[in-house]
């Protein structure tokens, strides 16, 4: 059973995409060159902050706004392990699943968690927090491939015979 | 059992296939659009995966809206990256410099109803406007459709809303969707569709239509329908055959919620910083200060909009102290209000005019906001740096209510004031 441990950041709802990368930064060359901007407009020291790991507990419709797909994967290149909202909006959710951001939705969870704690998530399962457990469920089974696969990439890879 | 229009969109699109919500499909885009910003990753990814050819280069528009003309030296990677994928893979739907992606997409007649349409923007709603399915997407997914010509969708839930009756004087479709996205919240529609329907719709312009389905994304929404009509028919340039007369909510479908408005009842809103689904009266708002007007975007950059704002300010002039920057969709728009006279009313009040894109809307060009200041802006967002730093403030509202503004400096009620 997949577990893991790691701190927490906790951020409210509404996250939008233009928090978690501004536009402004979108035509910087690479990800690795955007994420230190990450979440900058809303939390500007959170980016150097934050450790490989950590966790994101979130408000409802995280990932709201833009399509860009630099947003989730700057959260992945800024080394958080998971992203734990009440919910996620839509574009969102398909562009970390496809870059192999896990997401996890757990409506009680932000309610309760305070900055800096501590949480351990067994996947598919629950999340374990001061004692209390909070139920998660798993994901649709086409998702599921996607991220088995290692991502979108690799699965078209694997189509076009370039990986086993 | 009765179909919604997106139902009956997707069925279509899979061979006449019976589906519900909730149904994972894979469907076949009659269109897909890619912009400036994303198409360098587009590239990286669609090679990654290792495909040598696109599936279709027909089917496939690339536009430079975001980042045209460049306005940081690193931009113009953008051009040479999307220019040498549409020479090596022989796409010839190449617009470099005619304006916002959405407004072009229909505009230029790539999408009609009953289409199945993906882009790499969240406002790829839009062209719900005409009664295509069309929603946004990320960077990989567009690579992946790009090589084979499919994707998985899970088929939305619809909720209708109905509209009947008049608007009033000075209160626009941008008033509308506002208040139906205050009304939903930010999250009210995620993973839905929104169907729009009734006599005030009907009434509505294409132009009208597509503030609508532009904004959808901004309750969370998949996608937006409109029942395609004769206007649409004009719009398109096509026929209005039996299936797109059919493309319509039957009256035994299942929605998942209707929600009934009477058009009398709209006023002129904003949303206020910084959410979209802060909404106000703009009567409630009345006397807050502003320093700068904006007047544009994919979803409110049209020839109406324009004509609409130029209405209220003819013969007026722009408060000293603000800077009214107008942005036409499109160079076909902005040719248009040229032509009408529009620009020069707007120019005479002291407009800044500025080049078809999407310039200040996404915060990269053309009247960038520092802290402190205040806009008035006819775009979609209002969230923190949209358009500038983090310490300012975004009010979302009509032309006619940004046009009000920039005259008097301030916060205005059009509805009163120049309609009287």
């Amino acid at each position: 059973m997949e577990q893991f441990e790691g701190k927490v950041w906790v951020m409210g709802d509404d996250i939008d995409t233009d928090i978690i990368i501004p536009t402004e930064y979108l035509a910087l060359k690479t990800i690795e060159d955007m994420k230190q901007y990450g979440f900058s407009p809303l939390r500007p020291d959170l980016a150097a902050q934050v450790r490989e790991g950590d966790i994101l507990v979130a408000g409802k419709n995280f990932g709201c706004g833009s399509s860009r797909e630099q947003a989730p994967e700057v959260v992945k290149a800024l080394g958080i392990r998971c992203v734990i909202a009440k919910s996620f909006a839509r574009i969102f959710f398909r562009n970390a699943i496809n870059n192999g951001l896990l997401l996890i939705e757990q409506p009680d969870l932000h309610d309760e968690a305070e900055e800096g704690d501590r949480i351990l998530v067994t996947v598919n399962q629950h999340i374990e927090y001061r004692g209390k457990h909070y139920p998660i469920t798993s994901l649709p089974e086409n998702l599921v491939e996607i991220i088995n696969a290692g991502g979108l990439v690799k699965a078209m890879r694997r189509r076009n015979g370039l990986e086993g | 059992m009765g179909q919604t229009i997106i139902e009956k969109i997707i069925g279509h699109n899979m061979g006449s296939v019976q589906i519900k919500p909730g149904d994972i499909v894979t469907v076949k885009p009659d269109r897909v659009m890619l912009d400036d910003i994303m198409m360098p990753f587009i590239a990286d990814k669609f090679h990654e995966m290792g495909f040598n050819k696109v599936w279709d280069p027909d089917k496939v528009v690339l536009i430079y809206d975001h980042l045209v003309p460049a306005s940081q030296q690193d931009d113009t990677r953008h051009y040479q990256a999307g220019d040498a994928f549409a020479e090596k893979y022989g796409l010839t739907h190449v617009h470099r410099s005619d304006g916002i992606c959405h407004q072009l997409m229909t505009e230029a007649g790539y999408v009609k109803p009953g289409d199945v349409v993906f882009g790499t923007d969240s406002h790829t709603t839009t062209y719900g406007c005409v009664g295509a399915f069309s929603t946004g997407i990320g960077y990989t997914e567009m690579a992946a459709i790009l090589g084979t010509g499919a994707l998985w969708v899970k088929i939305p839930e619809t909720i209708r809303i109905v509209i009947d009756g008049t608007l009033p004087k000075g209160v626009m479709s941008k008033d509308v969707i506002l208040r139906i996205i205050g009304d939903l919240g930010a999250d009210g529609a995620t993973y839905r569709a929104l169907e729009f329907t009734g006599s005030a719709v009907d009434e509505m312009t294409v132009a009208s239509r597509m503030t609508m389905a532009n904004m959808a994304i901004e309750a969370g929404a998949k996608c937006a329908a409109f029942s395609p009509d004769e206007k649409t028919a004009e719009y398109c340039g096509i026929e209005l055959n039996g299936f797109y007369k059919g493309l319509k909510g039957d009256e035994d479908a299942k929605y998942v919620q209707t929600i009934r408005y009477q058009a009398e009842d709209f006023r002129p809103v904003m949303a206020c910083p910084s959410q979209v689904d802060k909404i106000r009266e703009v009567r409630e708002l009345e006397g807050t200060v502003i320093d700068q007007v904006f007047i544009g975007s994919c979803t409110n950059g049209r020839l109406e909009d324009l004509q609409a704002a130029a209405k209220v300010l003819e013969g007026k002039k722009v408060a000293p102290f603000v800077k009214l920057i107008v942005t036409p969709a499109s160079r076909k728009v902005y040719e248009d209000a040229l032509a009408c006279g529009a620009l020069k009313t707007l120019l005479e009040a002291g407009a800044i005019v500025t080049h078809p894109g999407c310039g200040l809307c996404c915060g990269r060009a053309g009247g960038i906001l520092c802290d402190g200041e205040r806009v008035v802006a006819t775009n979609n967002r209002n969230f923190l740096g949209r358009m500038g730093t983090a310490k300012t403030e975004i009010y979302l509202a009509s032309p006619v209510s940004a046009a009000a503004c920039a005259a008097a400096g301030k916060i205005v009620n059009a509805e009163e004031g120049y309609f009287g």
